[in-house]
């Protein structure tokens, strides 16, 4: 009860700080507005290519725009750490960590604050893709909401883990850099990875967001039964919980 | 006792081995009181006052604090004191009045109460001017009386403030002095850290001096300054009438040591203003005709060189 009341304390406090400053909200829609409408078209028609003759084009778009709202949910939560460090120069988390205040909940209520965020990030982009042909049901729709919110909050706990220990924006950019070309190249988000040859196909079976992408395509497909879909959940919620474990226990302990 | 630590210590460990910041400090803090702990930078000032404030936990030794134990009952410590810190704590976007409810519903208080105890804080803080504004807008002395009423929105028995008076103008600082004044008039016990010399001596019921991680000293201001040397008076007398001044003067029991200047004789006595009017009826009975008197009082800084044979003046400048 006082984690619920503490997190949503933490929470409005963030979404207030976001709403006061709506550009970052601009900044955040643009980029997949950019994918949809500067790449979609490309992409869609490379892919057709690997369609049976005869389908139409919005087929394509079924099987990118599931990937571009995993891309979405990953990218738009790994730099959220760079708002934390700006918030402990600031002082703020040094004062709230002298109140009672459960250390959980500094981190629920502003990863609660990111897949807020990036929920309504994704269903702009549902919304808009609608007209070129993409087919959802409101269920599946929900169950793959569901989905990129996990990613959202195990993509915000390791960034603001992350940005606990090293507290510096300088550190911070190169490391998440690094480690995200490769996660997003090995997810089979723009192309699909069966056009990968054996060694990459099986290095991306290690990635969970290669599941969640396959898990999403499956949902968008109208089939929430495949196996894939509960599978890409799992690998999602364990390194989730793994990282909400962690990160919590940064923002209880003072690393300086 | 309010804060009781018992050989509290703490070590970082690095890759170029471990620094021994806070070497087993003990400290006893009266209820009530303000307490003062002084120290060049780096001396562990800082460290320590994040140990007891929750924010760091220590690597040996125990604390009772507000009492509550700190290493097993952190969460009930938070609750009794407030604390703040050298930079502040407070976002750019929100204003002082937000500011302070909020922080009363991290402590569990509810809205209607919040509301209630951030008007009286904005009153007694005189917040009004600009409590609507946003706190980037604020100077630095309106920043810091914020920051005080933050951390006393929970009524908290104790509050820590470190270095509360660093970077203000002197009038900023004259104004805060009479805030923790009033704290401690109001039954608060305020646990300050400073370099500044004249702010302890100022302000400060009593003090522990703290150097290379352990306290050199702690006692009253007065009392340690007695201590040193005892008080300084300087008497001015006539040439002519030196010698026999000098040699009066010497017979006092009081006068721990005489010595002559240019203008006159430099006394160090025990107390200095119950042997004032001693050392004037005295010459007075001689007939010896004084061209000035005055009384010095030796400073913290006399306390720390003697404690440590360094000027804590000197370590600042460094």
């Amino acid at each position: 009860m006082k984690l619920l009341r503490d997190t949503w304390l933490v929470f409005a406090r963030q979404m207030a700080l976001l709403l006061r400053n709506p550009v970052w909200v601009i900044v955040g829609i643009m980029q997949p507005l950019y994918f949809l409408y500067l790449f979609g078209p490309l992409l869609t028609k490379a892919l057709q290519a690997q369609l049976p003759p005869g389908a139409p084009e919005s087929a394509a778009y079924q099987f990118f725009i599931p990937g571009l709202l995993i891309q979405l949910a990953m990218f738009g939560s790994m730099f959220v750490g760079f708002a934390l460090v700006a918030e402990l120069r600031q002082g703020v988390i040094e004062r709230m960590r002298v109140t009672p205040v459960s250390r959980l909940a500094l981190l629920l209520g502003r990863s609660g604050r990111d897949i807020v965020m990036l929920i309504f990030q994704s269903l702009v982009i549902v919304l808009l893709a609608l007209p070129l042909g993409l087919k959802v049901e409101i269920g599946n729709l929900a169950l793959a909401l569901a989905l990129l919110a996990l990613i959202g909050l195990l993509m915000s706990s390791f960034s603001y883990a992350i940005a606990l220990i090293l507290r510096s924006e300088d550190a911070l950019a190169p490391l998440l850099n690094t480690i995200s070309m490769p996660i997003w190249l090995l997810s089979g988000i723009l192309l699909p990875m069966t056009f990968a040859p054996g060694w990459l196909s099986t290095i991306s079976k290690f990635i969970p967001f290669k599941w969640a992408a396959d898990a999403a395509r499956q949902l968008f497909a109208g089939n929430p039964g495949d196996p894939v879909v509960w599978k890409g959940l799992l690998f999602v919620a364990i390194p989730t919980l793994l990282c909400v474990v962690w990160a919590s226990r940064k923002f209880a302990k003072s690393v300086r | 006792m309010i804060i009781e630590t018992v050989g509290l210590k703490k070590t970082f460990s690095s890759r170029k081995g471990d620094v021994e910041a806070v070497r087993g400090v003990d400290l006893a803090v009266e209820e009530g009181e303000i307490f003062g702990f002084l120290g060049p930078n780096g001396a562990g000032k800082t460290t320590t006052l994040r140990m007891l404030a929750t924010l760091l936990e220590p690597s040996g030794g125990t604390a009772t604090i507000a009492g509550a134990d700190l290493r097993k009952q952190p969460g009930d410590v938070r609750a009794r004191i407030g604390y703040v810190a050298q930079g502040g704590g407070t976002w750019d976007e929100v204003s002082a009045r937000e500011e302070l409810v909020y922080q009363g519903r991290l402590h569990g208080i509810n809205r209607t109460e919040c509301k209630a105890r951030a008007e009286h804080a904005i009153k007694a803080f005189q917040l009004e001017e600009f409590a609507d504004r946003k706190t980037k807008t604020y100077s630095g002395g309106q920043r810091r009386r914020l920051d005080i009423a933050l951390s006393l929105m929970h009524k908290p028995q104790l509050v820590f403030l470190d270095e509360p008076t660093t970077g203000l103008d002197p009038q900023s600082r004259a104004h805060m002095w009479g805030e923790v004044r009033r704290l401690r008039d109001e039954g608060m016990t305020v646990f300050i850290t400073t370099h500044y010399l004249d702010e302890a001596d100022a302000l400060c019921d009593r003090i522990a001096i703290i150097d290379h991680g352990q306290i050199v000293v702690t006692g009253g201001t007065d009392e340690l300054k007695r201590q040193v040397s005892g008080d300084v008076v300087n008497i001015g007398v006539l040439a002519h009438d030196l010698a026999a001044a000098e040699a009066l003067v010497k017979e006092e029991s009081y006068v721990r040591e005489a010595e002559t200047t240019a203008s006159g004789l430099r006394l160090y006595v025990e107390d200095g203003s119950a042997a004032l009017p001693h050392l004037l009826r005295l010459l007075d009975s001689k007939a010896i005709p004084l061209s000035s008197i005055e009384l010095h009082r030796p400073s913290l800084d006399d306390v720390f060189l003697r404690q440590t044979g360094r000027s804590l003046r000197e370590g600042e400048n460094a």
